[in-house]
């Protein structure tokens, strides 16, 4: 009778492990699909990097020697087989630009982009939802409007310029945190998250709206629904329906668009990088695009590519269990 | 008024006056801050007095690296890598900064009476940073490395001339396929930074004679250094005990992290600000002019432009105040159609200046028969900054002038490889040579790799050839004014104006001098100021 119940639990389970590994496997070959669009985008690239090290202090000779030296004259077919034979060792190469192993490069630059993204979710996303909640409570009444025009208004104001009011008003009137935020593995934690706190206020208020709203949405839809108005007829305090009732139905889009901005965090904050001189991936990556660097492009763009189809992917897993008929099927 | 102003600049000179009160006292005779600012460049803004002190964390904020960089010095190109060269390296010579020539790792020179066999004095007991003693051998063998065939090195043209070099006891004797007289002069450029054993093993070591050693190198982001204790000439140069140079490419972030404290000195302040970043207490705006440059320039071997006529024509329908006002914003000087300036030595200020003129310009276009189709001139910020707004005035006065000009904007990305020395009109940079013969033979030789403008004339060539060889300046002189008249008349080269650097710099900050020949006293601001609070 037991075995029977436990063959019976497991084959309960079986639609959701198999749901999980499809989309698995789907995410892997959507990779091996980036991977090839990556390699084809970036031969296509006008210039070549022995020109653009060289710059404009390239002569013929010069350009001929370095050309060599770096295999570029190797067919495009044999290059990638070769990287991507690699990469699934784990060996990135090294860069064409200044030798170094890429690997070692970029894995410092991906735990700084990963430690300003984590601060940045840590902050705005529990911030979103709770703006988001509030917005519903008070709906149509001042405290929504507020949320909303607030977290409107700095979604709207392009990320550098809120950046620079910013610098100039916490760090150069008020001498309040750096304006530059350049950290290092020397740094103690408070050293580095004083460095970052500037840029993590700028990401916050970048993706804080678009969170905001969805979930305001998603939760204004849920509250539609007929057992909501039971529930408020039982007596129940709105806050109360909207933890107990409308939040936990309205989780897959809230997850959507939470990991979204998540993925946006990771790989499209080039720009504030910039502002701040934030060693991260996207300036790391944008250099080697500039200078035809190909085996860093390739492996920041794979990286990005993961970052991008694991995120979604989580998004979906977490959709398929926070729903009550996909986790218990017939 | 001009009298007035005279004694006030002298002032400033000697330093009983700072400069922020000189630019006061000129606006209030009505002279702007940005004419006011130019007037300073060139005479001394003395500030570099006081007693040097010893010790302290110095902090510089640069734009010009990105992680693709090395401290290879043969591949180094831009200001971050430069910065970093003179923090851990040296050269045989060095420039002052006037221009002037000074021994650094060779102690003193000398040439053979037909200036084609050079001999230089290796100084002694000067330490490597592995604890090594520098020797002639590793000065010849950094040569040859920089001439080999198979080198990327960007000093291949300087080199590739030295038919032989050998070790002499405790001197190095090079010969020369010609004669040079501005060997010395070369010995400086920054590729030539001695290594040991040449740098062969291992080109980006960055094991040097320099006043640092770096400890932390993270190209795109920072760079620290350390002063070294057995450093051969302490007393002058290496005061504070660290140096962190800071990677910062977006120009409002540099002048924030000057604002706030972040760091002592930023180099490339944008003219568009520095008027009001001079404002902000605690720092100063310091410009100064020099040989880099903003130019159009035309393939002479191309129609249209194989007509000179035409040439003259846009040569004259650019205003090149408006541009100095408009693009530079008074930080930079007009120029005259060629590559050479008053920061060049042997410069020959009587040549006339050109002037914008609409009728002239109309009667030159006349007179070349141009057939009126589009002339397309190419375009990117990449250019220079501000490359595209300079077109666009370029493009309102020669409309004036009949002329039908045409901008074609191009993309940043691939603008050296693909428009620049290949389309026929276009916008560039340059950023000077320390001597006129450097200037000329890198752009204007028939034969070099880089004459952007197809200048090939062999009248031109043997001139230059004959001026090398020249030991007397004042034929020299005259040889190099018949050169740059030349280029001014029929060169394909529209050159508006002269940059001035423009460095931002902390009060705290001690020794700094104004330097002609690059940004941040041609990059040796780091070693040679001082904190004053330190």
């Amino acid at each position: 009778m037991l075995a029977e119940k436990r063959v019976g639990a497991s084959e309960q389970m079986h639609p959701i492990l198999k749901l999980i590994a499809q989309r698995l496997a789907l995410g892997i070959m959507l990779l091996f699909a980036a991977s090839i669009l990556i390699f084809a985008g970036t031969t296509m690239l006008p210039g070549d990097v022995a020109q653009q090290i060289l710059g404009q202090s390239a002569t013929p000779q010069a350009l001929a020697n370095l050309r060599a030296e770096l295999g570029l004259n190797e067919p495009a077919l044999t290059r990638y087989f070769s990287w991507l034979g690699g990469f699934l060792q784990g060996d990135l190469g090294t860069a064409l630009t200044n030798g170094r192993d890429i690997a070692e490069s970029l894995g410092g630059r991906l735990k700084n982009t990963l430690f300003l993204a984590f601060w940045a979710a840590i902050i705005s996303v529990p911030l979103a939802i709770f703006l988001g909640l509030l917005a519903v409570r008070y709906k149509d009444r001042w405290p929504d409007k507020l949320i909303s025009a607030i977290t409107l208004t700095t979604i709207s104001i392009p990320e550098f310029m809120i950046g620079y009011v910013l610098i100039y008003w916490v760090s150069i009137q008020w001498g309040m945190f750096s304006s530059v935020a350049i950290i290092n593995d020397g740094m103690s934690l408070g050293q580095k998250l004083n460095a970052i706190a500037i840029p993590v206020m700028v990401l916050t208020l970048v993706v804080l709206a678009h969170m905001m709203r969805m979930t305001r949405a998603a939760i204004l839809n849920v509250m539609q629904s007929a057992y909501i108005e039971t529930a408020e007829l039982k007596g129940m305090g709105m806050l109360k329906i909207i933890r107990k009732h409308a939040f936990p139905n309205a989780i897959a889009p809230i997850v959507n668009v939470v990991m979204l901005n998540l993925a946006y965090l990771v790989v499209g904050v080039v720009v504030v990088e910039v502002v701040f001189a934030y060693p991260g991936m996207g300036q790391y990556l944008v250099d080697h695009v500039s200078k035809r660097d190909v085996p860093v492009v390739q492996a920041c763009g794979l990286i990005f590519a993961a970052v991008y189809i694991g995120l979604n992917l989580i998004a979906d897993i977490v959709s398929i269990l926070a729903n009550p008929r996909l986790r218990h099927p017939k | 008024m001009n009298q007035q102003l005279k004694e006030m600049t002298g002032k400033v000179a000697k330093g009983l006056m700072t400069r922020r009160e000189f630019v006061g006292r000129a606006a209030a005779l009505g002279v702007t801050a940005a004419v006011a600012n130019s007037m300073l460049t060139g005479s001394a803004k003395a500030d570099g007095h006081g007693t040097p002190v010893r010790g302290g964390l110095l902090n510089i904020g640069s734009t010009g690296e990105q992680s693709t960089n090395t401290q290879d010095p043969a591949l180094t190109a831009s200001e971050v890598p430069l910065n970093n060269l003179y923090a851990w390296g040296e050269t045989l010579t060095d420039l002052d900064h006037e221009g002037g020539l000074k021994p650094r790792l060779a102690e003193s020179w000398e040439a053979s009476t037909d200036a084609k066999t050079w001999t230089f004095k290796i100084r002694k007991g000067v330490p490597f940073s592995n604890g090594k003693d520098m020797t002639p051998d590793d000065v010849v063998k950094t040569l040859q490395r920089h001439s080999n065939e198979a080198s990327q090195s960007g000093a291949l043209g300087i080199v590739k001339g030295i038919a032989d070099m050998k070790v002499d006891g405790d001197y190095v004797v090079l010969d020369l396929d010609e004669p040079n007289a501005d060997l010395p002069y070369l010995m400086q450029d920054y590729h030539l930074i001695i290594q040991p054993g040449g740098g062969m093993e291992d080109p980006g070591a960055a094991i040097g004679t320099g006043p640092y050693t770096l400890e932390i190198d993270e190209p795109g982001v920072r760079h620290a250094f350390k002063r070294r204790d057995d450093y051969w000439d302490s007393e002058n140069r290496g005061w504070a005990d660290e140096i962190v140079q800071l990677v910062l490419n977006d120009a409002t972030a540099r002048t924030a992290a000057l604002q706030s404290g972040q760091v002592h000195a930023i180099n490339r302040v944008d003219p568009k600000v520095a008027a009001l970043l001079d404002r902000a207490p605690n720092l100063e705006v310091r410009n100064s002019s020099g040989p880099g440059h903003y130019v159009f320039i035309m393939h002479i071997d191309t129609a249209p432009f194989d007509n000179n006529e035409l040439r003259l024509a846009l040569k004259y329908a650019i205003n090149r105040e408006e541009m100095v006002d408009k693009i530079l914003r008074g930080y930079g000087s007009i120029g005259n159609d060629m590559p050479i300036n008053s920061s060049y030595p042997l410069f020959d200020d009587s040549i006339p200046q050109r002037k914008h003129s609409i009728e002239k310009a109309k009667e030159h276009y006349a007179a070349s028969g141009h057939d009126g189709s589009p002339i397309i001139l190419r375009v990117s910020d990449g250019a220079f900054p501000g490359a595209v707004d300079a077109a666009s005035l370029f493009l309102e006065t020669a409309k004036a002038a009949g002329i039908p000009l045409e901008i074609k904007r191009e993309p940043n990305d691939g603008y050296w490889s693909e428009v620049w020395n290949v389309q026929p009109f276009c916008a560039s940079y340059w950023g000077g040579r320390p001597v006129q013969d450097q200037m000329y033979s890198t752009a204007y030789l028939s034969t070099a790799d880089w004459n952007d403008t197809r200048w090939k004339r062999p009248e031109f060539d043997a001139m230059l050839k004959a001026a090398k060889a020249e030991l007397d300046d004042a034929k020299r002189k005259e040889i190099y004014s018949k050169m740059g008249m030349m280029v001014r008349d029929e060169g394909g080269l529209i050159l508006p104006m002269f940059n001035d650097f423009i460095n931002g710099v902390s009060n705290d900050l001690g020794g700094w001098v104004d330097d002609p020949y690059g940004e941040m006293m041609s990059n040796q601001a780091a070693i040679e100021c001082w904190l004053k609070s330190a």
